[in-house]
């Protein structure tokens, strides 16, 4: 494996219980890239981030991060890992019963023995990246959805990780934010040097800020590439994506039998 | 497919999950103890959990205590009358208390009011996926949300019994010698001839504590176990409720029979 990679997925399989969701995805991400992971809802682009994460273990193919077989680490070990990540959860998963600044403050003070006046300032330079120094006391039953999500994104970056995951940070943003939290995104990763994937739906503000895209379906990769190879792909999943059509290789429906037997009752056939 | 053998399966099934169950809570039991070491260091944590379990049972606890006490005074002097021993209601009641009722009582108490809530919060905690975010900031829930939770009720619990029990006797005096006019002098003295520290706090003071681990333990775990859904939390609250009312008075008569057999 080269200097260069920092996520090596091989072959990864997965199944909640007999449901296999995935069926053998190569993947990796350099040093310093922002990849993105997209597809259909309920493709398994969070399982796949958990993968990463080792919260979920592979059913076989290996996932290493930094150049360590994940199935191979202790606990102790997978922990001293996880500090030099950062995860933004798909819906925020903030403590409730700590304040946005409790919240971001949260690793900080489980992680390091930083003087209260530096962790003050930290958390706040953290919150004033995201728009909302002046939330810091507010709980997070007293946010907005889209604002839980970029303090739970503060919370994420707040180590400076060497490897950030975001599960759809523009869900619930509005175009302006949306413009603003991409471009946070590109600049926290240069900045500290890290490697982002970014799961997201949105394919124009991501392309915008991402060095190479996978695409997920049925449980594979069916498409990757850069920004540009994307822009101007021909492959029919890649072009309905982008141009969210409603036609294509990309099913909406939940597989089900079809519509007309259920309506109907099994009698008709 | 006969009767009998549905049924037989559907025994074998409650039966196998229930153990598995079981081990599942011992193997839990022991982890929480491995990382309880770390948590207790950090003193903060378990001191906002004795607020929590604790302080915010007080109110419930003082009150049930004296009325309690109270009924035990009109009861119990009434049947002692009958018996021309009416000076001896200090000892009925201080004992009856400090033996049994203090710990059995405030402990359904206990459970009721702050284990449900243990449960209540830990529960939602991983519904809304913050025990995972936790686990993956690299920070073991265990050590941080569950060993606190346990260990503010393995110390509230012993405490909240000794106060519903003042309660009581000072509810049993208000009745007794206030109300009703026993002798002062005879209620006090005797109460202080014939509770033995050893033979009866001590004893009391041992219940209160297994029945705080037992409610402690069964709060955490059902939080923690819990399917992270509403319905999920519901059922673990009620659990926990139910549970621990049975492992408490299950755990009395175990402990009562070992501390109590034939002692005059
Ligand atoms: N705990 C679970 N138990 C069983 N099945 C699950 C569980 N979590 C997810 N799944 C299933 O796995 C599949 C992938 O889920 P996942 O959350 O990874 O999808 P996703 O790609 O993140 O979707 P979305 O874009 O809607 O967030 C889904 O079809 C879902 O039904
Ligand atoms: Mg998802």
């Amino acid at each position: 494996m080269s200097d260069t990679t920092l996520v090596t997925l091989r072959d990864v399989r997965f199944a909640y219980g007999e449901r296999e969701i995935l069926q053998g995805v190569n993947l990796s991400v350099r040093r310093g890239q922002v990849v993105a992971i997209m597809g259909g809802s309920g493709c398994g682009k969070t399982t796949l981030l958990r993968l990463v994460g080792g919260q979920l273990r592979a059913s076989s193919g290996s996932v290493s991060v930094g150049g360590r077989n994940l199935a191979h680490l202790s606990h102790a070990e997978l922990y001293a890992l996880r500090r030099r990540m950062g995860m933004l959860f798909q819906f925020g998963a903030l403590f409730t019963d700590l304040s946005a600044f409790d919240n971001v403050a949260f690793p900080l003070r489980e992680h390091t023995d930083l003087p209260s006046e530096l962790v003050h300032d930290l958390v706040l330079m953290k919150l004033n990246a995201v728009g909302l120094r002046g939330a810091e006391h507010l709980k997070p039953a007293e946010l907005s959805g889209g604002m839980a999500r970029r303090v739970a994104l503060a919370r994420a970056v707040a180590l400076d990780p060497m490897l950030i995951m975001y599960d759809e940070p523009f869900a619930g943003l509005d175009p302006i934010s949306l413009g603003i939290i991409g471009q946070l995104i590109r600049r926290l990763n240069d900045a500290l040097g890290a490697s982002s994937i970014i799961v997201t739906h949105d394919v124009h503000e991501s392309l915008d800020i991402v060095d190479y895209v996978y695409f997920v379906s049925n449980g594979r990769i069916v498409a990757e590439g850069t920004p540009d190879e994307i822009r101007v792909s021909t492959d029919p999943f890649v072009h309905q994506f982008v141009h969210a059509e409603a036609d294509g290789p990309v099913p909406f429906h939940y597989p089900a039998p079809p519509f007309a037997e259920r309506l109907f009752g099994q009698g008709v056939a | 497919m006969s009767g009998a053998v549905v049924l037989l399966r559907r025994v074998g099934s409650v039966v196998n999950a229930g153990v598995a169950r079981l081990g599942f809570a011992a193997r839990f039991f022991l982890l929480l103890l491995r990382y309880s070491g770390q948590s207790l260091l950090r003193v903060h944590l378990t001191m906002r959990e004795i607020y929590f379990s604790g302080v915010l049972s007080l109110l419930i606890i003082i009150v049930s205590g004296l009325f309690v006490g109270m009924v035990l005074g009109l009861q119990g002097y009434e049947t002692l009358q009958r018996f021309g021993s009416g000076d001896a209601l200090g000892v009925l009641v201080a004992l009856s208390l400090t033996r049994e009722l203090g710990p059995v009582v405030a402990g359904l108490l206990f459970a009721s009011r702050a284990g449900s809530a243990v449960t209540a919060e830990i529960g939602l905690m991983k519904t809304t996926e913050q025990l995972k975010a936790m686990d993956m900031m690299a920070v073991n829930p265990l050590a941080r949300v569950v060993a606190p939770r346990f260990w503010g009720g393995v110390v509230s619990m012993p405490l909240l019994a000794a106060i519903f029990s003042a309660m009581g006797v000072f509810g049993g005096w208000l009745i007794g010698v206030v109300f009703i006019g026993v002798d002062e002098g005879a209620f006090w003295s005797q109460m202080q001839a014939a509770v033995d520290f050893r033979e009866d706090i001590v004893n009391g003071v041992i219940k209160s504590f297994v029945f705080g681990v037992a409610v402690a333990l069964i709060a955490v775990f059902e939080g923690y176990d819990c399917e992270p859904t509403a319905e999920g939390v519901s059922r673990a609250i009620t659990r926990t409720v139910v549970s621990s009312a049975l492992a408490i008075l299950a755990l009395d008569f175990v402990l009562t029979s070992f501390m109590f057999r034939g002692v005059s």
